[in-house]
């Protein structure tokens, strides 16, 4: 069992001092969550736990470590954010021991919580199935049904580096041919797609949790937060919030690995990937580049290539 | 007498090249719209993305953005740098629901002040008619 496997590999690298923290998920203090864990001392590897529920992309933790050697749990797309850390030289080549686990996929702990009539005390999980539990009630669910939009479109399950791998590599395919928030977009017209975007970011808080979660957003100073320029008013004017979610979406073009992590942790749950997902499109599509897939491909907005497209430019 | 819309539009001009192809206009007394409000930058790769939606945001109704033509980047490659900015930015902007248009991109030579002229007709044009600017558009409190 993977979860097995994980807390006697971490025992390890801790007790031979291979590594002085290992990041990886624990038991979140309610049923369906896991929380991060940062484990240093070999006696602790149990709260290591690995179940649906993994959402978090761990590599975000990685800046608040800058001198410690660090074990790190990593999934597909976590390893993608790794590798594309490492070419903006966010930690040092020797510094990480990645733990990869192929991805089972995630469930969405939002969409189980609507499928069910009040509160889940206990969930466990049986092959493909989720078996949820409340003071009176006791459902299986199918997990496939449960699964995280970003999720359902991932073609990196497999970690792309990884120095140690936990469980059987997968094979890799989409469950859906197009991000389910973009299904449609196409035929949409300008006036349709201005109204979802308006719709969605109106209900954003400026909590900036997207921003916290995101492992590529690591500046010392985000421009929301910059004086001069004063880029953002105080307030939720529309436009201010409009605003922010283009240049936060901006700011990962070529740098985004779809783990999703922006808006599994929006509490107002409003719909961050099909933005991302879209910017990796066109990235793939004019530059021909996929973000943490190869080590050595530089990043698509730090170079260029003379025979770029311009069509668009009189 | 009626008041008609004219659209207001900031035109984004690098040193080098777009802004000396503006003078050029000028001095060769070739005539153009006077829509545009010209920032001149060292370089069509100096745009930071967030200038074209902070115009935006304060209410222009279009962004041009002109710089010197491949191959002629004073400093040697800013302007291929800022093509791919360019791009990936106008998709961007467009799938998210602003109308094509609104922000538009030129190469303008030094030596070009009649192509200045004809692009600052065209996408004066293009700006009349998609009308003033709605979307996006921060409500002064």
């Amino acid at each position: 069992m993977i979860q097995e496997k994980l807390r006697q590999k971490a025992r390890e690298l801790l007790e031979s001092k291979a590594v002085d923290l290992v990041i990886g998920f624990g038991e979140g203090s309610l049923p369906l969550r896991v929380s991060p864990v940062f484990i240093r001392n070999p006696h602790e590897v149990d709260r290591l736990v690995w179940n649906s529920f993994c959402r978090q992309n761990l590599s975000t933790y990685l800046h608040k470590f800058k001198s410690l050697k660090i074990g790190l749990v990593v999934k597909g797309c976590d390893s993608r954010s790794v590798v594309a850390l490492s070419l903006e030289k966010r930690f040092k080549p020797d510094q990480l021991f990645l733990i990869g686990v192929p991805c089972q996929r995630m469930v969405d702990h939002r969409r189980v919580k609507r499928a069910v009539q009040g509160e889940i005390l206990h969930v466990s999980e049986q092959g493909d199935e989720l078996i949820v539990e409340g003071k009176d009630f006791k459902t299986r669910l199918n997990r496939k049904d449960f699964l995280y939009p970003s999720c359902q479109v991932c073609v990196h399950r497999n970690p792309v580096r990884a120095d140690l791998l936990m469980g059987e590599v997968v094979e890799e395919f989409s469950l859906l041919e197009t991000h389910p928030d973009m299904k449609g977009f196409l035929n949409k017209g300008v006036e349709e797609r201005w109204d979802y975007f308006e719709k969605e970011t109106g209900r954003c808080i400026r909590c900036y949790a997207c921003r916290e979660a995101c492992p590529m957003c690591y500046c010392p100073e985000c421009f929301v937060d910059n004086s001069n320029p004063k880029w953002m008013e105080q307030g939720l004017s529309p436009s201010d919030l409009e605003f922010y979610h283009i240049v936060r979406a901006y700011h990962q073009t070529g740098r985004c690995t779809a783990c999703g992590a922006c808006e599994r942790a929006c509490p107002m749950e409003i719909r961050l990937t099909y933005m991302t997902e879209k910017l990796n499109q066109d990235v793939k599509e004019l530059f021909g580049f996929e973000t943490g897939v190869d080590p050595q491909a530089s990043s698509p907005l730090s170079t260029f290539d003379v025979e770029d497209q311009q069509e668009f430019i009189k | 007498m009626e008041m008609v819309w004219e659209p207001k539009i900031l035109a984004f001009l690098c040193n080098w090249c777009s802004y000396a192809g503006a003078d050029l206009a000028g001095t060769s007394r070739i005539q153009y719209p006077p829509n545009i409000r010209v920032i001149r930058v060292p370089c069509s790769g100096r745009i930071n993305p967030l200038f074209i939606l902070k115009a935006l945001q304060n209410g222009v109704d279009g962004v041009l953005v002109s710089g010197c033509h491949p191959g002629d980047c004073h400093y040697l490659s800013g302007n291929y740098v800022g093509r791919r900015k360019s791009a990936t930015l106008k998709r961007f902007i467009e799938f998210l629901g602003l109308e094509e248009g609104r922000v538009q991109f030129s190469w303008v030579s030094a030596a070009e002040g009649g192509k200045f002229s004809q692009v600052v007709h065209e996408v004066t044009e293009e700006v009349k008619k998609l009308g003033p600017a709605k979307r996006f558009v921060k409500k002064s409190s």
